[in-house]
């Protein structure tokens, strides 16, 4: 199996040649950019970028005020004092350990299974298209794209209690199984760039189709795997239709869930209803911010291809 | 299956399907590995969604309250349903919504999109701002609006009627606090996807217009739009389809109220199919639903794609 690998940085430049054919090349990325800075510009997406900053602002000043403080203003004046016990208040208000577990535990295991599994059958798919029976296969799934999650709710909600799937291991299978439709559109059009020859050279050596597929193409996939691992992650992570309407038992909420019975029972209560807020948010914008530029390419290519 | 030709047929030169052609195994039947990559997946696909799916299909031709014994009723839910006020208003809503709601989030975005891509200062920076209200969770962030909206704005806009009580309250224009929200997260989205058909346009390209003396408007209308046309036709068909199955942001905001002024047609389904012990009538709107989504995004397909070829 060693030819697959020696392989690996030489098709890597055959792909990006392949790519670079077929979109032209990213022009404002280049280093040499010549243009003179545009101030008009750079003002105007400061000024624009209040609308994303003023609510995160809005967010933290009003978790850390006392209730008095918030009545007295419009919410937008810095906390004097700082009330830091209002995180402390909405941690065990929501359990809040515990529906972080439970969104966690949903979304890696959606990631985990999605990656494994969407993968294989993109492979299998786009290398098979001109047979009917793939043909069909692809079409059928492709086609639940357009069909809206209401019309399954109601159905699903009985099946999954029937079948015990009313949990955590439920949610990890739907959201692997619902996921299927676009990413494996997202997955073939990628798999059909890659040069056909290098599955040739590995089933020279005697490698399996399994093989081919886990020494070959998986790694040579990770861009998609990135930009399906981002795209689920953030959707299971932040769902909010499907863990209400599947999930039971109150100790399986997720961190979306528990803001939603939080913002019912303690209405008036914003100060900790904000500092609960900001925990449920916190997570995954603190992984965002150290993987901002990875993120942003990754979905890039996702919605390019 | 058509955002890949629509993509494709502007974005790149039809490089793929050349690509499929050259498979060159001839036997009819592929290696027994690719049948059992298949099979799991279709198995538990056409498990855990087409026969839910066909479940609800099923039911909507009966009385099915969610629980106990049920009837069956022919096509009465159906016939129901376009007498219905209720609902006919939560496809107004929908529509009205999902349209002045795509409108709105693809203006922008791709008035920020050029910005992002025009020479700034820390351009990374600020393309890294934008995008995060897509990682942020609707209904949580949404939260935050609510407050804004019924306990800052008032105080800040007192002088002006409209703001000074809550917005959130009011019958008529609850609806613009949802709009605010939905395009402030759909946006982050779709600046992404701009932003990159902005990026396969070649620079060359503008220095030959600015030097034919063509006016910064001449560009866009003549250069940037024509090209990006594809990424155009995905983020309108996209936030179009997801406009219309608005949830998380009404129940964020006002919870389908002021009385049903702000209830989306999903949000009918699941509160008549859930607590409303209309399980079947709902199932039958959600058929319906489906039937009015495909036939929207097939005729915007058409229509758009239509102009793409124009140029």
């Amino acid at each position: 199996m060693t030819t697959a690998t020696n392989v690996a940085p030489q098709l890597e430049q055959e792909l990006d040649a392949v790519t670079a054919n077929g979109r032209r090349k990213r022009q404002s990325d280049r280093e040499d950019d010549t243009r003179r800075t545009n101030w008009w510009a750079t003002a105007l997406i400061a000024v624009c970028s209040l609308t994303v900053l003023v609510p995160l602002y809005l967010a933290v000043v009003v978790a850390l005020k006392t209730p008095e403080q918030l009545t007295a203003g419009t919410g937008f004046e810095l906390p004097n004092p700082i009330r830091w016990e209002n995180f402390a208040d909405a941690w065990v208000k929501t359990s809040f350990p515990q529906a972080l577990a439970n969104t966690a535990f949903i979304t890696v295991g959606a990631v985990f299974f999605t990656l494994l599994t969407s993968s294989v059958v993109a492979y299998a798919l786009a290398r098979n298209i001109h047979r009917p029976f793939f043909k069909g296969v692809f079409f059928y799934l492709l086609a639940a794209l357009f069909i809206p999650f209401p019309i399954i709710m109601l159905p699903l909600v009985k099946q999954t209690a029937t079948l015990g799937l009313d949990n955590q291991v439920g949610m990890i299978i739907l959201y692997t199984i619902y996921g299927l439709s676009l990413n494996i559109f997202i997955y073939t059009a990628y798999i059909r760039s890659i040069p056909i020859e290098l599955e040739e050279a590995a089933r020279m050596d005697g490698a399996s189709t399994w093989r081919v597929f886990r020494s070959v193409i998986f790694p040579l996939l990770m861009p998609m795997n990135a930009t399906v691992g981002i795209l689920t992650c953030v959707w299971a992570w932040n769902d909010f239709i499907m863990p209400l309407v599947v999930l039971t038992e109150p100790s399986a909420r997720t961190l979306p869930l528990a803001q939603y019975v939080f913002q019912g029972q303690f209405n008036t209560d914003y100060t900790v209803a904000f500092a609960s807020y900001l925990m449920a948010m916190a997570p995954l914008l603190i992984v965002y911010i150290f993987s901002q530029r990875w993120v942003i390419s990754g979905v890039t290519r996702g919605s390019i291809k | 299956m058509t955002i890949t030709q629509a993509v494709r047929s502007s974005a790149t030169d039809g490089a793929a399907p050349k690509r499929a052609g050259r498979i060159r195994t001839e036997n009819r039947r592929a290696s027994a590995a690719f049948y059992w990559m298949v099979w799991p997946a279709v198995i538990a696909f056409a498990g855990f969604h087409t026969l839910p799916v066909l479940v609800g299909i099923f039911f909507s031709f009966t009385n099915y309250a969610g629980y106990g014994a049920w009837n069956f009723v022919g096509l009465s839910n159906y016939f129901n349903l376009f007498q219905d006020d209720r609902v006919l208003q939560a496809y107004g809503f929908s529509f009205l919504f999902a349209i002045v709601a795509t409108i709105l989030t693809n203006a922008f975005s791709l008035a920020i999109a050029l910005g992002l891509n025009a020479k700034i200062k820390a351009r990374n920076f600020w393309r890294g701002v934008y995008f995060v209200p897509y990682i942020l969770a609707i209904l949580v962030i949404g939260y935050v609006f609510q407050f804004f909206f019924s306990n800052s704005l008032p105080k800040i806009l007192a002088g002006i009627p409209l703001f000074a009580d809550n917005i959130l309250a009011n019958e008529q224009w609850a609806c613009t606090a949802i709009v605010a929200l939905a395009v402030w997260q759909a946006c982050a989205f779709a600046i992404i996807i701009y932003l990159s058909g902005l990026q396969t346009i070649p620079a060359e390209m503008y220095e030959a217009a600015s030097l034919d003396g063509a006016s910064a408007w001449r560009q866009f209308t003549s250069i940037t739009f024509p090209l990006i046309g594809a990424f155009f036709t995905i983020n309108v068909v996209l936030s179009l389809k997801g406009f219309l199955q608005v949830f998380d942001p009404i129940v964020a905001l006002t919870n389908g109220g002021p009385g049903t002024s702000t209830e989306s047609v999903t949000l009918l389904i699941f509160r008549g199919g859930f607590s409303g012990g209309e399980f079947a009538y709902q199932t039958a709107n959600a058929v319906v639903f489906f039937i009015v989504i495909t036939i929207v995004s097939l005729f915007q397909f058409r229509v758009l794609q239509r102009r793409e070829a124009d140029f």
